[in-house]
């Protein structure tokens, strides 16, 4: 407490100096910073709540095993490291560029927050093809007794259980021509899927491997909800970091800080992005570790 | 308004000269001084002004559903000239009432008795109380008065639509609120309230953090927090309650959205409208009441902290005495912020609660009444052997004890589980949270105004 404090000691909060020896503007952004917490904190709760009440959840390792330009390979989470990675690198570029101001270091600071700007980019670039590769992808699921396929959708998902092959032939037979023909075209491309269209519904059904096929259940609604939504306001979070970062970036090359004679608005900055690296782990573990 | 007009140095101009003070040195126009202006004083006047014609209008809603509740089916006339279909043959229709009553609630709590209320007084005392020169960040602090009046604008608008304005209650509980087929309140009306309380959530969270940094950054020499005055004490925990709360109202409408427009689960499961299944399943609407009244409980300490606050101010000036108990008054105001973040359940003890899970939420719902008790005593006794004067604000100070204590003593009552199932949805708990936070709160906003 102030009031017994020595003599020697700086009496911190009796008023006429920061408490914290921060400047205020700091301050803000550590509470700023709280109540976000509390944001995504309540996000994550609601997911956690749903998720557990449910019978069955996707396996992640089976939604999340695309990588681009690899076509089918079944590579579990190695996209979704890629991103992390590369978001995890562009915190280290954003404290180098912090420690290049704090030595007034006016180039070192550009540089830096250049490739952080360059790494959150990459982050969003990589997260809208993972959205685009799983709205369009294209899985085949039982519904209503018969094959579709779908992509995963806030609407929709595909991630049942595992269908019994005895019951994926009878949904077979009840599919239209359009699906059966692209489950035909997936596997065998000796045909184009214009020929397949014009054939018979019998001659399709028996050109399919059924022992081949992933037929699922569909899964549970709420996982598409959730996951784009809370990716989606994260998402949203890195792109306004990066908004913030290229102010900072043309304030910097203005010589604004300069006069200013610190770099504190970077530190800022810095401490915003530092908070959506954190998040996404948080987010990393709760979507696609458990 | 024009732009043209603009303040010449030192020109001493009616009415605002007096809050012009440092200012006067340099020229300001009209829009910079008195519309987008930076000073902290000229920001809370905006504040009040705003949240007294949002009280009026709340008022008018309120003066309309009782003319219903007290003639039930009765045909007043003149109604139907001024609200059309909405009263048909001169009564109020099911739809116009339910609207009613949604934002008379949604008006009083949040524009009028958050907005309006620590806006102010948070605005224009701190900076006055702590020995600052202004808030930490004046132009923060503009922006939250102009979310402020952009939610305004949004939920004024959302009165005049054809469908009219949200009618699911100022709680909006889902499935109601999640779908627009669900009733005529239930379509834009509805998009635009959560418009409206998001922008009013940027608003506080700007506010709040601005009020914070100000207290703990700013304060003068020797103005230890020891030696803060209670209103700024108050002040301060009400803005952690909000930057801490509101964020989680924030995080459920925003689901409730999605819910509305995207076609998602969050809230919805099993459910049939007018014989039609829906096909969203896997949601639950338990779920939101947690989101709502994980703000919602704060909420009202939101609103009732400031006012305590000044009622121990005014109390202890016009009885010329000390506070009795600065201490005492300071440990109950964070046991109450404290807990405050602990009781939301007892909102919910007929939502299907787990019995053990509603007897924890019974037992830290009655501490309350123990740092309440003390904040009780402390007015008593300051007021007690006291020389007092009975000017308006005194009389308003008191006016909030006493219905603070009538308030107190019903929740009592309420926040026995096992009594609460009983009396839930009854006028016992309309009454009881009118005097409590509603009417105390209004009585100390008036004893701040008149003081």
């Amino acid at each position: 407490m102030a009031t017994t404090a020595t003599t020697h000691q700086t009496k911190w909060w009796s008023g006429g100096k920061s408490p914290f020896n921060l400047e205020y503007g700091k301050l803000m952004m550590w509470y700023f910073l709280m109540s976000d917490a509390f944001t995504f904190g309540a996000f994550l709760i609601s997911y956690g709540t749903i998720r557990f009440s449910q019978n069955f959840w996707p396996d992640p390792n089976v939604v999340f095993n695309a990588f681009p330009g690899a076509g089918h390979a079944n590579l579990p989470l190695a996209f979704v490291s890629v991103m992390t990675f590369i978001l995890i690198i562009s915190s280290v570029t954003m404290v180098l560029g912090v420690h290049a101001g704090h030595k007034g270091d006016k180039k070192g600071v550009i540089k830096w927050l250049a490739w952080t700007i360059v790494g959150g980019l990459a982050f969003l670039g990589c997260q809208a093809w993972e959205w685009h590769h799983l709205i369009t992808g294209e899985h085949a699921a039982l519904i209503d007794g018969q094959i579709q396929m779908v992509g995963q959708t806030t609407t929709v998902n595909p991630w049942g259980q595992l269908v019994d092959p005895a019951l994926v032939s009878e949904g077979l037979k009840k599919s239209s021509i359009e699906t059966l023909a692209t489950i035909v075209h997936e596997h065998d491309h000796s045909h184009a899927l214009k020929e397949l269209m014009g054939m018979t519904k019998e001659s399709l059904v028996g050109m399919v491997n059924v022992a081949e096929m992933h037929v699922r259940e569909k899964g549970p609604v709420a996982f598409g909800g959730y996951f784009y939504g809370i990716t989606g306001f994260h998402g949203f979070h890195v792109f306004s970091g990066v908004l913030i970062n290229i102010v900072m970036l043309i304030m910097t090359q203005k010589g604004v800080f300069e006069k200013k004679g610190h770099y504190l608005m970077i530190e800022k900055a810095g401490l915003y992005w530092h908070f959506v690296d954190l998040v996404w782990v948080v987010v990393f573990l709760c979507f696609y570790l458990i | 308004m024009s732009e043209t007009i603009h303040e010449h140095p030192g020109t001493v101009t009616h009415g605002a000269a007096h809050d012009d003070h440092h200012h006067g040195h340099h020229e300001q126009s009209f829009i910079t001084k008195y519309i987008f202006s930076q000073d902290h004083k000229t920001i809370g006047k905006q504040f009040l002004i705003t949240g007294i014609i949002w009280a009026i209008v709340g008022g008018l809603f309120s003066v309309l559903f009782r003319l219903q509740l007290g003639f039930p089916g009765q045909s007043f006339p003149i109604l139907e000239t001024f609200f059309g279909h909405w009263a048909k043959g001169g009564t109020i229709q099911p739809e116009f009432y339910y609207a009613l009553v949604t934002m008379h609630g949604t008006v009083l709590v949040f524009f009028v008795l958050t907005a309006g209320l620590s806006g102010t007084f948070a605005n224009l005392l701190i900076p006055l109380q702590v020995g600052a020169r202004d808030m930490a960040s004046p132009f923060m602090n503009m922006l939250s008065y102009w979310f402020f009046f952009m939610a305004s604008m949004v939920m004024i608008a959302s009165l005049f639509i054809h469908t009219g304005p949200a009618s699911g209650g100022w709680t909006v509980y889902p499935p109601l609120s999640a779908l627009g087929q669900a009733s005529s309140g239930s379509k834009l009306g509805m998009d635009l309230w959560i418009v409206a309380m998001a922008l009013f959530v940027v608003s506080s969270l700007l506010g709040g953090l601005n009020y914070i940094a100000t207290i703990l950054n700013m304060r003068t020499k020797g103005m230890s927090m020891t030696r803060l005055p209670l209103t700024i004490w108050s002040l301060f925990f009400t803005a952690v309650l909000g930057v801490l709360s509101f964020p989680v109202l924030f995080s459920g409408l925003l689901l409730l959205l999605f819910d509305r427009n995207l076609g998602t689960s969050f809230y919805l499961s099993d459910i049939y409208v007018a014989g039609e299944i829906l096909p969203n399943e896997g949601g639950s609407a338990i779920l939101f009441q947690h989101l709502f009244w994980f703000l919602g409980h704060p909420e009202v300490y939101i609103i009732l902290l400031p006012a305590m606050g000044m009622v121990s101010e005014i109390l202890s000036v016009n009885s010329r005495k000390p506070i009795f108990g600065y201490m005492a008054m300071l440990g109950s105001l964070f046991a109450i912020a404290i807990l405050a973040f602990l009781v939301w359940a007892h909102h919910m003890f007929v939502t299907g609660l787990n019995p053990f899970l509603g007897s924890v939420f019974v037992l830290l719902t009655l501490l309350i009444a123990v740092p309440s008790a003390i904040k009780v005593f402390n007015w008593l006794t300051t007021l007690w052997r006291g020389n007092i004067r009975l000017f308006p604000s005194t009389l308003f100070a008191i006016g909030f004890v006493s219905l603070f204590i009538s308030g107190g003593l019903t929740g009592i009552f309420l926040g026995n589980s096992t009594i609460d199932i009983h009396l839930h949805d009854t006028m016992f708990v309309v009454a009881h949270f009118h005097i409590v936070m509603g009417v105390a709160s209004m009585f100390g906003m008036f004893a701040g105004v008149y003081h």
